[in-house]
């Protein structure tokens, strides 16, 4: 009898025993589970799909593998920058690539990626374009921005405004849009080239900042840190990761970039002068292995963005739609999703999203949006080429 | 007698051991290759994301289709291709890796998150695919 208990006690703390165990191997992975969700408020607005959607695409220029950048000239004919360092000219259905493009290091996301004209252009012919380069310090590349003049088929002119340095090797984020102010001052962003706790919080290195400078390259006397010992002079706002989408606000005039988060986190700031936006040090993302990469979302001296996505979308292309062909999406600002494949719709009301929607599920990695001087909106969309959005 | 066992097990031992050190070591620089290149798309535990990115985990593509999967790493992959049952018709772009680092992280890759791979992906291999 005594020998029956005995082996029923033992059988029940050996349970327990075995429960606990298995308790203690759980615990981790709840605490990680719990931070992580703690830390990682969602977006606040959720993407919906269209109720009605009145628009459909068509691909105008096919067989194009990362339509990266893209311009209109006068004539209407295009500018694509494909980014294994093509920059294609398609004029009356007919695609001709340019001559003398520069060497560009196309290794992850580096490679041909930008391409902008002056305002003005018609005067002065100078186009602009933004390239992972090999030259310079360091093996590897980094980010650089070049203007040229297109004589025939060839580049030429050709003079290199800003190399962003060392170079290395690492395939992370090079940014690189440009865009033009009111007051033709010439804006790009540089990534920060996957060196997160190095690059972005330090103002005399290069990458994780958005740069200004006069539109022949020299660097504006009143650049916030053109005081500032060892500072990069051509700094205009630090703290970012990866913005691969900017715009000028067509009606303030104001520069408007959104970035690459980590897991979660991808961000819409404005752009302003001498401006800290906080990344590696705030974040509204986790790791990729979801470990948490820092507590803190706030903090004084870092600047709150307009909006964040969490789950990130993995935003690029930017545009703000002001022209008649979208009656319905006026004012609205639309961003290519590399990550889910969609465009989405953004509105806003007094600088605040109140609703988003996914537009064209399942086109493909969307890598450009942009509207065109005749008022269509125009899009980069990988292993396809340039797709135009047309009404029903 | 005692002396050739000795010797023969020796023998075996550093030959296995030493396969092994390469192994870990190409699976340790793979493992950065992929933080660097394909954790992005493909996700921390190599789950990829449902409709766009395949998955590499448990994947019998990338499992059965060792030459195929060496070939997308080197080149970049665009068309429809199976996985796990699943069709995906995305792009994969050219990363400009070398090939030793094609090698790396195959090895990681075809040896993590379930995955086990019992020939190491040399780049010798590597290099013998051409486009």
């Amino acid at each position: 009898m005594l020998i029956i208990i005995s082996k029923k006690f033992s059988l029940t703390l050996e349970t327990i025993l075995y429960a606990m165990k298995k308790l203690i191997f759980i615990i981790p992975f709840i605490a990680i589970a719990l931070s992580a969700c703690a830390q990682q408020p969602e977006s606040s607005v959720k993407a919906e799909d269209p109720i009605a959607l009145t628009y459909t695409t068509e691909v105008i220029v096919s067989d194009i593998p990362i339509a990266w950048g893209l311009e209109f000239l006068p004539d209407g004919s295009m500018l694509i920058t494909e980014k294994a360092g093509e920059l294609i000219h398609f004029k009356n259905g007919v695609k001709t690539n340019i001559e003398g493009v520069p060497e560009v290091y196309n290794r992850g996301q580096g490679g041909l990626l930008d391409v902008k004209l002056h305002p003005d252009y018609k005067n002065n012919g100078w186009i602009y374009i933004s390239y992972a380069s090999p030259e310079g310090e360091g093996t590897g590349g980094n980010t650089a921005i070049m203007r040229a003049k297109l004589s025939g088929n060839s580049l030429t002119n050709q003079e290199v405004l800003y190399k962003a340095g060392p170079n290395t090797t690492r395939g992370q984020h090079f940014g690189s849009r440009i865009v033009f102010d009111n007051d033709g001052y010439l804006f790009f962003s540089a990534g920060e080239r996957g060196d997160h706790f190095v690059n972005p919080q330090d103002i005399t290195r290069d990458n994780g900042k958005i740069y200004r400078l006069y539109d022949d390259g020299r660097i504006p006397e009143d650049n916030p840190f053109v005081n500032t010992p060892n500072a990069k002079k051509a700094i205009y706002s630090y703290g970012h990761r990866n913005p691969q989408g900017m715009i000028k606000h067509p009606v303030t005039g104001e520069i408007w970039a959104h970035e690459h988060g980590p897991q979660g986190g991808d961000e819409i700031n404005i752009v302003q002068k001498g401006k800290n936006y906080g990344w590696p040090v705030i974040s509204y993302g986790i790791n990729y292995d979801n470990t948490i990469l820092t507590e803190i979302t706030e903090k004084e001296g870092m600047e709150q963005p307009l909006f964040y996505w969490v789950p990130s979308i993995a935003p690029s292309g930017f545009a703000m739609v002001t022209s008649d062909k979208y009656p319905d999406w006026k004012n609205n600002l639309l961003v290519g999703s590399l990550k889910f494949g969609y465009v989405e719709r953004l509105v806003l009301e007094n600088n605040k999203v109140v609703k988003r929607e996914k537009l064209f599920e399942g086109i493909g990695r969307v890598r450009n949006v942009m509207q065109a001087p005749d008022g269509f909106i125009y899009l980069g969309v990988e292993g396809k080429g340039i797709v135009k959005v047309i009404p029903n | 007698m005692k002396l050739f066992w000795f010797i023969l097990f020796s023998l075996t031992f550093n030959t296995i051991y030493s396969q092994n050190k390469d192994l870990d070591e190409s699976m340790k620089r793979g493992s950065d290759i992929y933080q660097d290149f394909c954790i992005t798309c493909h996700m921390g535990n190599g789950e990829g994301l449902a409709g766009a990115f395949p998955p590499l985990a448990k994947s019998d593509y990338l499992m059965n289709h060792r030459a195929k999967s060496i070939h997308a790493i080197k080149y970049g992959l665009q068309g429809e291709i199976t996985v796990n049952g699943k069709k995906y018709n995305g792009l994969m772009a050219y990363q400009g890796l070398t090939d030793e680092e094609v090698a790396d992280v195959m090895n990681y890759i075809t040896n993590s998150w379930g995955n086990k791979n019992n020939m190491m992906v040399t780049v010798k291999e590597v290099s013998e695919i051409k486009k």
